[in-house]
């Protein structure tokens, strides 16, 4: 389009004109969708808002909250915004995902890195990935899974601490964790030379569809399994 | 868990993919066709800690009892093997390779007669341990493995309007357009009476602009349509900014919805 313009020599006066006249149209009107479309959105920081009348209203601004947001939101968040109490947004929240959930939709709504989120079943990946035309992204190494088991167990954990663990020498995987934002550094060590201490990040809980660490299994369950195949 | 045991098989086979990969080892041990020889497909372990308890599961021994001279036997016999292959033996794996040894001379030599049984320690005790812990670990990871797995599969929404991820797709054309309309409309009512004056040609608008977003990396566009004195002028800053949009020299975004529209230099 750019180039179009580019052609339009300016001294043509009547195009310019026209140019002007086509372009003031254009405005107005977008102008005017605009004003619709901001009409159609909730502004919540215009003025205060009621709370929800009915158990049923709540449940439903929770559901386009929830829906809007582009992280996990969590029930704090909501509470804030709706100026409620969290008990009553949490129980609301409890009977909100029942409900849904029990549709068995394509959706579900589920509670991941301490908040809640709309997201597709697993069992409809295929026909998700051939319609966005995408595959699924480069996996972690075994080796960087090792690392990153180690550190979500053992956390906050010092470099020299995971590679005793794991018996190797290179640092390399935890370098590749901390780029790919799934661990973070938590402070230094009171010992000797400081060394620096990691943990997982919210990031970690993101990727790996968790509600909080608490909801890692314990090691300890691993003992028998990894021994008989 | 995903563990496989080693296979005999007819002729190399490729290696498997990845999601049955996932245990680190899956070696393979295949018979040479010419020298009948027996040939093991090494997998990838992820260390030392990783081969020595695939050779503990290999040879079916206890890992609280390890028959340290058959394994360290094994374990030096990988080592060459890797060495023969070309693949390079990392540093830990020597390690390991040295502690084996010494484990193995250390249950060769006579125990001390005088000490008393109950307080001398096995010296494979430190080694144990540390293949229990790893173990641990090494399950923990094929955990995390599986969830991710399915997590790949679960699809969040797709970017709403009001996701501020990426500023610079919020400015179209329009609000290019209405920008430059206020300011024409403005414009209309201030000039009143036009002195004739050298007229500016495009490649000098051009220049303007490009000189006034690169002096300091970002140019609020009301400004530098405001700068115009003509209606021509107007046109010409207008066409110079969709020029340098085009040749992809300036980006243009808005810091919030109906903001004011910032051309910024493209790094």
């Amino acid at each position: 389009m750019a180039t179009e313009e580019q052609n339009v020599t300016p001294t043509v006066d009547d195009e310019a004109a026209l140019n002007e006249e086509a372009s003031r149209e254009l405005a107005a009107m977008v102008a005017e969708e605009e004003s619709a479309a901001a009409m159609d959105a909730e502004t919540p920081d215009d003025g205060p808002l009621a709370s929800p009348q009915s158990q049923a209203e709540r449940a439903a601004v929770i559901e386009a909250l929830i829906y809007v947001s582009e992280e996990p939101l969590s029930a704090k968040h909501i509470a804030d915004v709706l100026k409620e109490d969290k008990d009553v947004v949490n129980q609301t929240l409890a009977a909100l995902s029942e409900e849904f959930n029990a549709r068995n939709g394509g959706l579900q709504l589920r509670e991941v890195a301490g908040g809640w989120q709309f997201a597709t079943r697993p069992e409809y990946h295929e026909h998700v990935r051939a319609f966005l035309k995408t595959r699924p992204s480069a996996k972690l190494t075994i080796a960087s899974l090792e690392t990153l088991a180690v550190i979500a167990y053992r956390q906050p954990v010092t470099v020299p601490e995971i590679l005793e663990i794991r018996g190797v020498q290179s640092p390399s995987s935890i370098k590749t964790l901390l780029d790919k934002k799934l661990i973070v550094a938590k402070g230094r060590k009171e010992a000797v030379g400081r060394p620096m201490m990691y943990g997982t990040s919210k990031e970690f809980l993101l990727q790996f569809g968790l509600k909080d660490l608490s909801e890692l299994p314990s090691v300890e369950d691993f003992h028998d399994l990894s021994g008989g195949s | 868990m995903n563990e496989q045991t080693p296979e005999t098989v007819a002729e190399p086979v490729e290696e498997q993919p990845a999601p049955l990969n996932v245990a680190g080892a899956t070696p393979q041990i295949v018979t040479d066709d010419v020298t009948d020889d027996l040939k093991i497909l090494l997998g990838d372990f992820e260390g030392p800690l990783d081969l020595l308890l695939h050779l503990i599961r290999q040879e079916q021994v206890s890992i609280y009892d390890i028959p340290v001279a058959r394994i360290t036997d094994e374990y030096l016999r990988y080592l060459r093997v890797m060495q023969e292959m070309d693949i390079a033996v990392a540093g830990d794996f020597l390690v390991m390779a040295a502690t084996l040894i010494e484990l193995k001379t250390k249950m060769l030599l006579p125990r001390d007669p005088s000490a008393v049984a109950e307080e001398e320690e096995d010296p494979r005790s430190d080694l144990v341990n540390q293949l229990l812990e790893y173990q641990k670990y090494k399950a923990a990871a094929q955990m995390l493995w599986s969830r991710a797995t399915v997590e790949q599969a679960v699809f969040k929404r797709a970017e709403i309007e009001t996701d501020k991820n990426n500023p610079e797709v919020a400015v179209g054309l329009f609000d290019l357009l209405k920008v430059f309309q206020d300011i024409l409309a403005r414009h209309k009512e201030e000039v009143l009476l036009e002195i004739e004056r050298e007229e500016i040609s495009m490649a000098e608008m051009l220049e303007r602009l490009r000189n006034m977003v690169m002096s300091s990396g970002e140019l609020n566009l009301r400004v530098f349509f405001e700068r115009a004195r003509s209606r021509r002028e107007l046109v010409l800053a207008f066409l110079s900014v969709l020029e340098l949009v085009r040749t992809t020299e300036v980006k243009l975004f808005q810091r919030e919805t109906f903001g004011d529209i910032i051309a910024r230099v493209v790094t």
